[in-house]
């Protein structure tokens, strides 16, 4: 597997593999001591322009855990800002012999574009897409298509997500979530459903792969899986929808609204979440909320991610695993 | 002695140079004599002239860019007013006019002059500079630049732009509608309503921004303004130019106003007529441009436009920047590419070859046009004794892959770089002398 960019650029197969092998890593999860000698020797480099906390910390357990050694660079702000080009950058970081570079940004692209610049140089570093702009949060979808299918899986009807029904609710036009999220599911086969105010659904959203409403009521009872979105700080003044009030009233998993989902459907959030907004207290901390289950799947997940683009594979020798 | 143009040097020994069996401009086979700066009567050609064989190739008047950002001053890292020049000279143009967002801001007649200053001393221009005013001090869009003192300059101008930046209120946009009427000044407006298309957004709204998650500039957010703008042009009797028109909304709208008749003049660039928003899949910020590359049914509808007359000239909006600034991500990126080499291939690839212009309408769209518009009375005149040498002769068959770093310009922003296209400039005179020859 070469860099991990984008959720469109996973097959079956491939996504299949990694949630396989996120399983093994969850049992080490689970285990006392949790380092598996996988990665030693290889070096991870978070490189963090916007603040993350779980993502950021969710990297950097997997990759210890898995004895790589891991650093965190903190680049907040844009490049421009700085007066150092996003090439620079990451010409700087990656020159210094790291393995894989983690890349979050808070412009869409910026992880391809750094594994263009490395390609160009012929550098062989692998590029891990932590979430760009409003473009795609690859691992997020991973997390979240590994958390459902444990979800079904223990519920008794099976792990497969092909043909189940998955609403994601929200601000999908400034989502990286939902877009990878669409790509992710609709690779394994299952149908997704988007529920917005049409102000927060993205130009275009017509030709995407998906179902698109605007009534969250109707919506609720015919799905299998219900995903909330955080909504921004930034939007809630943006001028997308009238007040915080009346977002809630419409598009928020309220206690009311529990009762229109069908018995044990699942509830996600990527998180951090706006209790009160987009979910209710009693959404997020009802028993069909898989919400630290996500967390929990996140560090598992990112372990199995980073095996797959590390491990083994040596990439000097052309040698596979 | 005769040289083909491929061996062309300027050499200031030559006096006369007789150019024989081009096709002038569409009008069929003839010779042309360069004499002092003027076209002379080939009868009267000396022999010891310095004879071109044209024969094959198309004469027309030197090129005119209504839209060329040098850079200078301010940024000489990104392009001065001599590599500019020597960049326009290689593509056919013996004119440009110079965008006023420089730093300083082309916005007193003072800035002015110092531009008109550097491209005459030393000699340093390949072309004529013309430099653009701004419409407001600053381009901050509050308060009018000194128009009326830039257009009584040695500068003399007559192109008001904010180019950039948008006339975005209304108001002062009348007042200097009405204010360059009293010069025969021209408005050239860089048509984005900033509450549709803010500073970030830099992808056509549509299937592909969302898609990437790239900040959308809706069609609407140009037709919008250039409907309004119409509107005033109107309502004020004066004369309006629409920048880089973008979309198919716009041409309706240009076409609605011209039959109304609106004094409105609109341009298009190279890119527009050939690139689409599917080049932004990769988030190469080579290819961010604003306004930004549009639908295939844009570069559809600004080809017949151009070729029915809807959309009057061809100006390149030549944008150098310098290597940095567009290696950021890509919503941080410079915008613009460099288009001043390229245009006239472009021009034929999308529009002389399949048949949508013919070379009298070529020097039409890329030389009179934009001349009568900036009101240069010595740029796109007839190619007849007496009038101004100024000369491009064109191989209409001839194709490169263009290579960026074979260039003039001090910029790599090309977007062209790798394709193949027309590369039909052999040589250009401006003013009788020989600025390119290949």
């Amino acid at each position: 597997m070469r860099h991990l960019l984008s959720a469109a650029d996973l097959d079956v197969a491939e996504t299949t593999a990694i949630l396989d092998l996120a399983e093994e890593m969850a049992l080490v999860q689970g285990r006392p001591v949790k380092k598996l000698p996988a990665l030693r020797g290889r070096t991870v480099v978070n490189l963090f322009f916007e603040d993350s906390t779980r993502t950021r910390s969710s990297f950097e357990l997997a990759g210890k855990w898995l004895s790589a050694d891991v650093i965190n660079i903190s680049a907040k702000g844009s490049s421009v800002s700085k007066g150092e080009s996003l090439r620079d950058t990451v010409l700087t970081v990656a020159s210094m012999g790291v393995d894989a570079l983690v890349i979050r940004h808070m412009a869409s692209g910026a992880p391809l574009q750094a594994a263009r610049w490395f390609a160009e140089l012929g550098l062989g570093v692998q590029v891990l897409n932590a979430g760009d702009g409003t473009h795609e949060h690859p691992t997020q979808a991973l997390l979240d298509a590994f958390t459902l299918r444990r979800h079904f899986r223990a519920q008794g009807s099976g792990g497969d997500l092909a043909g189940r029904r998955v609403a994601v609710v929200g601000d999908i036009t400034h989502s990286r979530v939902a877009r990878s999220n669409v790509a992710l599911l609709t690779t394994l086969g299952a149908q997704v459903v988007l529920v917005a105010p049409p102000t927060l659904l993205p130009s275009g959203v017509g030709s995407w792969p998906v179902e698109v409403r605007t009534d969250l009521d109707e919506v609720l009872g015919e799905v299998d899986a219900v995903m909330m979105l955080r909504v921004q700080r930034e939007r809630m003044s943006g001028g997308y929808f009238p007040t915080p009030r009346e977002y809630t009233v419409g598009y928020g998993l309220t206690r009311s609204r529990l009762g229109l989902l069908r018995p044990g459907t699942p509830i996600c959030h990527p998180g951090p979440m706006n209790r009160g907004l987009e979910i209710s207290a009693d959404a997020a901390d009802s028993a069909g909320s898989l919400i630290l289950d996500q967390v929990a799947a996140g560090v598992a997940v990112r372990m199995s991610v980073l095996f797959q683009l590390l491990g083994g594979a040596d990439e000097t020798t052309g040698a596979s695993r | 002695m005769t040289d083909s143009p491929s061996t062309l040097e300027w050499r200031a020994d030559v006096r006369d140079v007789l150019v024989v069996g081009a096709d002038l401009a569409g009008a069929g086979p003839g010779d042309l004599l360069i004499r002092d700066g003027l076209f002379a009567d080939p009868a009267d050609a000396r022999p010891d002239a310095h004879r071109v064989d044209a024969r094959g190739l198309v004469a027309l008047p030197g090129l005119v860019d209504l839209h060329t950002h040098l850079r200078e001053p301010g940024r000489e890292d990104a392009e001065t007013v001599a590599t500019g020049t020597v960049a326009a000279a290689r593509g056919g143009f013996t004119a440009v006019l110079a965008m006023a967002n420089t730093s300083p801001v082309t916005d007193t007649a003072e800035a002015a002059e110092h531009l008109l200053a550097l491209a005459l001393g030393g000699s340093v221009a390949a072309a004529q500079v013309v430099p653009v005013g701004a419409v407001s001090k600053g381009l901050a869009g509050e308060e009018l630049a000194e128009l009326g003192l830039m257009a009584r300059s040695a500068a003399r101008t007559r192109v008001f732009s904010d180019d950039g930046r948008c006339v975005a209120d209304a108001r002062l946009m009348r007042r200097a509608l009405e204010y360059v009427r009293a010069f025969d000044g021209v408005v050239a407006q860089h048509a984005q309503d900033p509450r549709l298309a803010g500073p970030d957004a830099c992808c056509h709204e549509g299937e592909v921004s969302g898609r990437l998650g790239l900040p959308g500039w809706p069609a609407v957010a140009e037709a919008g303004i250039v409907a309004r703008d119409v509107g005033l042009a109107e309502l004020t009797r004066s004369r309006l130019h629409v920048c880089h028109v973008s979309t198919a909304e716009t041409v309706d709208v240009l076409r609605w106003a011209k039959q109304r008749g609106v004094a409105v003049t609109a341009e298009v660039t190279p890119h527009h007529l050939l690139l689409t928003v599917d080049e932004l899949l990769g988030y190469d910020p080579t290819y961010k441009v604003n306004p930004p590359l549009r639908r295939a049914e844009d570069v559809a509808a600004l080809r017949e436009a151009l070729a029915d007359g809807t959309i009057d000239v061809v100006a390149t909006d030549h944008a150098p920047h310098a290597r940095h600034d567009k290696e950021h991500a890509f919503v941080d990126a410079a915008s613009g590419m460099v288009g001043l080499e390229t245009a006239l291939g472009v021009v034929v690839e999308t529009m002389v070859r399949p048949g949508a212009l013919g070379w009298r309408e070529v020097a039409t769209r890329m030389s009179s046009g934009p001349a009568h518009i900036a009101r240069l009375a010595e740029q796109g005149r007839p190619l007849v004794v007496g009038e101004p040498a100024n000369l491009v002769l064109v191989d209409p068959e001839r194709r490169t892959t263009v290579d960026r770093d074979a260039s003039a310009s001090l910029s790599r922003n090309n977007p062209w770089h790798g394709r193949d296209l027309p590369d039909p400039v052999v040589a250009t005179w401006w003013r009788g002398r020989a600025t390119y020859g290949r």
